[in-house]
């Protein structure tokens, strides 16, 4: 099963490097070792549930940014919390750690400093997505191939 | 010994995939679970929409324990998030422990935020547990022994005899002393 092994090296090595980049932390792992045959999508399904979440909490937070006559920052810092905790709880850190210093910038209602990093997060969101897609992409090739998804420590 | 084979979990979160998460998490513990979306919805669950079903069970002594068959609903603990819209998780509590026919339904609260005096309220207005989110196996592994101890509060109620093989000393939880899971207290 030379293909098998191949592709689950790849799927070890891309893990790895997602860890070791900061994009995903532990509790990525968590979620991994969460998914067995009862629930075989779970992760596949959190992430899209993720991804889902972050369009829509982003979009919020550029509407009430973009307000002209003054800018409702308890309504930025409201998405901005629901991010930091669907993010921390996917184990998404970057976006995590993105969130955790626009909430300061919302607090000091600092508009410009809050456009950073809704620029930011925007950024890390689909940087995060890709990769995960490519992750999922590998897992599938795994399944496909006859082979077993390894868990990563 | 337990009459139960499945302890069924109540879980309230406003988000999805915390919701998501903490079912998994249970439901890997081999827990029976309802996830709600908001308190109400929770106490809609349970029966409480109002002052009046509680005066109604007020009257009956077969119906004090959730853990009852006879009643309609069986939840054995309520996990809720903290900081949700509308009805907090400390305000669930709160309806929780002021109802006649739930104050023994242990209740967990689950939060993102470390904030001392708000654990300390919690953990004093009756909270059996508090976790910081993100939730981990380890920490509903600590459920059980909340659950257990329903389980034997219920036989006490029933029976009045102490039948049990092998079970715990059984005491009132000491609801004055604030327990701690790694937190300080400031």
């Amino acid at each position: 099963m030379d293909v098998v092994n191949q592709l689950q090296r790849q799927f070890i090595d891309y893990s790895a490097s997602l860890h070791r980049e900061g994009f995903l932390d532990d509790q990525f792992t968590q979620l991994q070792k969460l998914q067995d045959d009862n629930s075989p999508d779970f992760v596949v399904e959190v992430a899209s549930l993720f991804f889902e979440d972050c369009e829509k909490l982003i979009n919020n937070m550029a509407r009430a940014l973009e307000q002209q006559q003054g800018v409702d920052f308890k309504q930025v810092d409201a998405s901005v919390h629901q991010l930091k905790g669907s993010s921390s709880s996917i184990g998404a850190m970057r976006v995590k750690d993105v969130c955790i210093a626009f909430r300061s910038f919302c607090e000091a209602q600092n508009r410009e400093g809050c456009l950073r990093c809704l620029q930011q997060v925007t950024h890390e969101y689909s940087l995060l997505k890709n990769k995960l897609q490519t992750l999922f992409r590998l897992q599938q090739q795994i399944l496909a191939a006859g082979g077993s998804i390894p868990v990563v420590e | 010994m337990a009459t139960q084979t499945q302890f069924h979990v109540l879980a309230v979160d406003d988000s999805l995939i915390d919701r998501k998460l903490i079912e998994r998490l249970l439901k890997t513990s081999s827990y029976q679970v309802t996830a709600v979306d908001s308190g109400s919805k929770a106490l809609e669950f349970l029966g409480l929409n109002g002052e009046n079903e509680d005066e109604e069970r007020n009257s009956s002594v077969e119906s004090v324990s959730a853990a009852d068959e006879d009643h309609q609903v069986g939840v054995n603990l309520i996990i809720t998030d903290y900081c949700m819209p509308g009805m907090t998780g400390y305000d669930l509590l709160r309806k929780i422990k002021q109802s006649s026919s739930f104050k023994d339904i242990p209740v967990v609260i689950m939060s993102s935020e470390n904030i001392p005096s708000r654990i300390n309220r919690c953990l004093e207005d009756g909270a059996e547990e508090f976790f910081l989110k993100p939730v981990k196996l380890s920490d509903v592994n600590k459920l059980r022994p909340h659950l257990m101890k329903g389980i034997t509060t219920k036989n006490e109620m029933q029976s009045n005899t102490n039948k049990r093989k092998g079970s715990e000393e059984i005491q009132s939880p000491d609801r004055t002393r604030p327990r701690y899971n790694e937190l300080e207290v400031v």
